[in-house]
């Protein structure tokens, strides 16, 4: 018996939107398999809470592993946990959404299991070929996965979120697994960066500054007040990033974070490739640049040739009139 | 303390990409090389360390013979010498990959292996976690800080993971995969480069290491996406909002 596996991501005790996502890729990966049905492991703290959770959508059976050698991710332990878990039910295929989480465990994980490994998948056309990104998304490759079992991680933003199921899928605790790792490989502490507005992946939209703020302090007097204003995430070019204008975890492209929200606005950001690979699937784009030749024009749906620190606090008073009408 | 960096040949990143009507392969001809940016700031954060604490850097590079100019560069920037590990035609399965640079890191040894979090030609991001286990050895993937605890052998390393900072705290010998904030690295000096045309740089063949050249991940064909469509410019903020209101539909 196998059969497909969705790693889920355990974030602080809740389970992230993309793992959602990664459910709705297997199911799509089951179907092109010729298989009905896919099942899901939770590992860490409150593993079975979420698992539990999890069960409401069209899984099978939910896998929870709870134990104190991984009540924090690293990926030593958790390659370990996982292989252990695999030795008594194996898979085909384990599939999870691709965020920096899954993307360093999986690497180790398919090492660990003799396995082989796709990252980043648009589409899945076979049980082992796959549309993917290259080259920041100035092409897409077709390629073929061999290797047992094969790991894939899956762009949530091309793959719809799963409904939830008719009946709960059975949640089964598996384990404690004998884990020894011969080095030193300890989490330390994470350090949240809180914030009120709604997480740069799962918003449904988005304001994002580049190099044309020019400074720390004009990104924030600027961006801000306009995110708040749209209720939007804050995002930021690999520009704006590089030149310190904000931390990196708001950097949108192909090295950062890929999204897809309703609106996405571009604020001083002229479109380079790697950029664009991060938001070009964006429903509504809106660029703002005093450069009318920014390659963000050619692919923005409204284009403003305007100076920014003019354009952006008109724009917030002309949508607070919007919104009071 | 022996460093290993390692530092790809890739496509400078700020290059239009085509794809040949063959479907093959890109097109290279008047596209210039580098080294692969990510790779850039682990060599930067192995000559740092290396200045803090001495010891010696090598860099490691796989792939065609002209790859020989990337590891010159990061030669030039202060590495002390290099190893070239040619796999001319071979594709870029990371799997083959990190199995040559783990027969390598065996031959040298070393306590701090470092490298970019993923190269920007064909973003697998892969090779890490890969060589950590075949090595058994821990990792830090997406550094932005490091610190080196000489006399207990371990690295604090920082990470930029989704939603914040984590800490972690590694072993040596270990692997840390640089991230975009990690440093910024130094352009090489006139001196650095004359010197640096005297340093070795040593060859060796896939079949020289005993790694076998089967991919388990391979390109079939490459296609350019398709493109999105722009929509118009506006005349003003005003037109801006009320074209979002009342066609996009957005606010």
């Amino acid at each position: 018996m196998a059969g497909i596996l969705v790693v889920a991501e355990n974030y602080e005790g809740r389970l992230r939107s993309a793992t959602f996502h990664a459910v709705q890729a297997a199911l799509d990966y089951a179907k092109v398999k010729g298989e009905s049905d896919v099942f899901a492991l939770v590992l860490g703290t409150d593993a079975s809470k979420l698992a539990r959770e999890l069960a409401l959508y069209p899984l099978a059976e939910v896998f929870c592993l709870e134990q104190p050698e991984i009540a924090h991710y690293t990926a030593e332990a958790y390659s370990e946990a996982i292989s252990k878990f695999l030795e008594s039910r194996p898979f085909d295929a384990l599939i999870g959404a691709s965020s920096t989480f899954v993307k360093d465990l999986f690497p180790r994980l398919a090492e660990r299991l003799g396995g082989g490994m796709v990252n980043e998948v648009l589409e899945i056309l076979a049980p082992d070929r796959f549309k993917r990104p290259m080259f920041a998304g100035s092409v897409i490759a077709t390629v073929r996965l061999e290797g047992d079992p094969k790991l894939i991680t899956i762009r949530p933003t091309a793959f719809d979120t799963a409904p939830k199921a008719q009946e709960g899928a059975k949640v089964t605790p598996v384990g404690p697994f004998a884990i020894s790792l011969p080095f030193t490989a300890e989490f330390v502490q994470f350090e949240e960066v809180k914030s009120e507005r709604p997480k740069l992946t799962e918003a449904k939209r988005v304001v994002s500054g580049g190099r044309g703020l020019k400074s720390a302090e004009g990104f924030h007097s600027t961006i801000e007040p306009l995110a708040d204003t749209l209720g939007a995430a804050i995002g930021a070019s690999r520009a704006a990033v590089d030149s310190g204008f904000c931390p990196n975890d708001y950097q949108v492209g192909q090295t950062g974070k890929v999204v897809a929200p309703d609106l996405y606005v571009a604020v001083g950001i002229s479109g380079a490739i790697q950029h664009l690979a991060g938001m070009k699937d964006s429903k509504v784009i809106v660029a703002v640049n005093k450069d009318e030749e920014a390659p963000i024009f050619e692919i923005a749906d409204y284009g403003l040739v305007a100076d920014l620190f003019k354009a952006v606090p008109e724009m917030i008073g002309e949508l607070k009139k919007v919104k009071s009408a | 303390m022996k460093l290993l960096v390692v530092a790809k040949r890739v496509p400078d990143p700020e290059a239009k990409i085509r794809v040949k009507p063959d479907g093959n392969s890109i097109v290279t001809e008047q596209l210039k090389f580098v080294i692969n940016p990510f790779d850039e700031i682990a060599v930067e954060e192995a000559l740092r360390i290396k200045e803090k604490l001495g010891g010696e850097v090598v860099v490691l590079s796989v792939g065609p013979a002209e790859a020989a100019e990337q590891v010159r560069t990061a030669l030039a920037m202060g590495a002390d010498r290099g190893v070239l590990i040619k796999a001319d035609g071979v594709c870029a399965d990371p799997g083959i990959i990190a199995r040559a640079l783990a027969e390598v890191a065996k031959q040298e040894g070393f306590d701090v292996l470092l490298m970019g979090k993923q190269a920007v030609d064909t973003d697998y991001g892969q090779t890490c976690g890969m060589l950590a286990q075949i090595l058994g050895v821990p990792y830090a993937a997406f550094a932005c800080k490091v610190e080196v605890e000489g006399e207990s052998k371990r690295l604090a390393v920082v990470r930029e993971v989704d939603g914040g900072l984590e800490t972690k705290l590694i072993g040596m010998p270990c692997i840390v995969t640089a991230d975009l904030r990690l440093n910024e690295p130094r352009y090489a000096s006139l001196p650095g480069i004359m010197k640096a045309k005297k340093k070795e740089i040593r060859q060796v063949s896939l079949e020289e290491l005993g790694v076998g050249v089967t991919p388990k991940l391979r390109v079939e064909s490459l296609e350019e996406p398709p493109k999105r469509q722009g929509g118009r410019k506006v005349g003003s903020v005003e037109e801006l909002v009320r074209a979002l209101h009342d066609e996009a539909k957005v606010i």
